[in-house]
């Protein structure tokens, strides 16, 4: 039956691997699962990806629809993220409306898409103060094993990368593709646990984790967004060794997103 | 149904169907076992442009205590769509037509399951339509069959369902979207192939008793073939396994 937490033994003999340099999976500490981004998945969706990383799958939608601007910002579109942890996903996700964990995961990808101005929010304006396009971002997890951080961003940016305005459907002429403005940053997940230090946890690591440090770097290799999570603490040497790792599997990830999505 | 634009044909002069399919026929089908991870048990299905993933959890105690049922086993079925699966954005969670097609669903399958030999427990049943393109219910309920089966719940049968209808006067398999839309009669059914007993059943439209037993007729052919894709679907998972395993 499938699991809900990490037993006492197996906490214990991760631990073990640990000391010996080893991980429960057998991967290296700086190394990413296989990673497989397919996109246009969903017909009905103006963009879509569905990512697979290692055990873990994430499908996120895109769609489109015309409605009004903050008035703060009136010839800006505007950009909605949601996450959905159904419990189709794990044993752990419960049905209902979305809970603290779920909020989370919507922030997170939500600011790396905004914050670094991925798409061209002015060019989706269609009557200032009155009409824009609103950009729905729907994260639906399928297979929780473990860092959904990285696997929802990399599926909302693959998803945004070929997504389109449906123009056709509202009477405004031709579909084009969505506005892009900035190449965006790849986020990459580290968690601490008996003393060492491991990218892209898998379900056990995350459930056993003391510490968790999210980096998201650009194409230049500077640093853009980071989030430090859980209790534990991290020293400052092992900040630095983070940031590095980040850069070097960021640099990796963005060539397959690149890919993935024909840039 | 609803109102058929004058200028739309639903069936051309060859009597081929607005996607070219013949009245008999069925949209291509799909059916992988688990593709899922964390799941027990779990079935991923493209029926026409419908994309369908259905896991199973459990049996598992149920919880909280007092809601355990000391003869038999609770079958809780959920039937989501995801909010880019449709035209128009959906609202996130349960509306009113996904709630029914969850209860119609889970008491099609709770039939099929041996329920008494599983009391105090519980087990999930969870259907998410990731793009949707008519006959949701009918795919979903063939995916969750597979995921029941994968997840080594024990059932007298594995159901399987497909529907019928009636299309500018002509009684047809499997209803896509445009005929959905503006056809004049759905008639979705689930089945137990071995016994033939009728599962799910319901009906949208206008049938004379005679185009319901001739639809009735056409959608129990569906379901024989879909049935024996549910079926290869398993083997190959399977297959796979005992291959490895004896290698």
């Amino acid at each position: 039956m499938s699991e809900l937490v990490v037993s006492e033994i197996k906490r214990k003999y991760m631990h073990k691997l640990a000391q010996a340099n080893k991980r429960i999976d057998g991967r290296a500490f700086d190394e990413y699962r296989p990673i497989k981004i397919q996109t246009n998945f969903v017909k009905k969706a103006e963009g879509s990806a569905r990512i697979e990383l290692g055990n873990t799958k994430v499908l996120v939608g895109v769609k489109l629809e015309m409605g009004e601007p903050y008035p703060d910002s009136p010839e800006s579109g505007v950009l909605t993220t949601n996450a959905e942890l159904i419990p189709l996903a794990s044993p752990e996700f419960e049905a209902g409306p979305p809970d603290e964990n779920a909020i989370e995961l919507a922030r997170v990808v939500d600011r790396g898409i905004r914050e670094s101005e991925v798409i061209d929010l002015e060019k989706l304006c269609i009557e200032p103060g009155e009409k824009v396009w609103v950009v729905f971002v729907d994260i639906h997890v399928l297979d929780y094993d473990g860092n959904l951080f990285d696997a929802s961003s990399l599926a909302a940016l693959a998803a945004l990368l070929t997504a389109r305005v449906p123009n056709e459907r509202f009477d405004l002429g031709e579909d084009e593709p969505l506005p892009i403005k900035n190449d965006p940053p790849i986020s990459c997940t580290f968690v601490k646990y008996g003393g060492v230090i491991a990218v892209d946890p898998c379900w056990e690591e995350e459930m056993i984790a003391e510490a968790r440090l999210t980096v998201a770097t650009d194409k230049n290799g500077d640093i853009r967004a980071m989030q430090k999570g859980l209790p534990g603490s991290f020293t400052i040497d092992e900040v630095r060794k983070i940031i590095k790792s980040a850069r070097d599997n960021g640099a990796r990830i963005r060539k397959v997103l690149e890919k993935a999505v024909g840039r | 149904m609803s109102k058929k634009p004058e200028d739309l044909k639903l069936i051309d002069e060859n009597g081929r169907r607005i996607d070219g399919r013949k009245f008999d026929e069925l949209r291509p089908i799909k059916i992988e076992a688990g593709p899922l991870h964390r799941a027990d048990g779990s079935c991923y299905i493209e029926w026409g442009n419908n994309k369908i993933i259905a896991a199973v959890y459990g049996p598992k105690e149920t919880l909280p205590r007092h809601e355990q049922h000391p003869l038999k086993a609770i079958v809780n079925a959920r039937y989501n769509m995801a909010s880019f699966s449709v035209e128009e954005r959906k609202r996130p969670g349960p509306d009113r037509r996904s709630i029914e097609i969850s209860k119609v669903i889970g008491e099609a399958l709770e039939n099929i399951i041996m329920v008494e030999k599983l009391p105090r427990a519980t087990i999930d049943i969870n259907i998410e339509v990731l793009d949707a393109d008519a006959g949701t219910r009918c795919a979903g309920l063939t995916a969750a069959a597979v995921a029941l089966a994968d997840a080594g719940i024990p059932m007298r049968d594995i159901p399987v369902a497909c529907s019928a209808g009636k299309v500018d006067g002509h009684v047809v398999l499997d209803l896509c979207k445009e005929e959905d839309n503006y056809g004049e009669a759905d008639l979705p059914i689930a089945i137990a192939p071995r016994k033939k007993e009728i599962l799910l059943l319901q009906m949208d439209g206008h049938l004379t008793p005679k185009e319901f037993d001739e639809a009735l007729e056409l959608a129990l052919k569906g379901c024989e073939i879909v049935s024996k894709l549910q079926k290869e679907a398993l083997l190959k998972k399977y297959m796979k396994e005992v291959n490895r395993e004896n290698e």
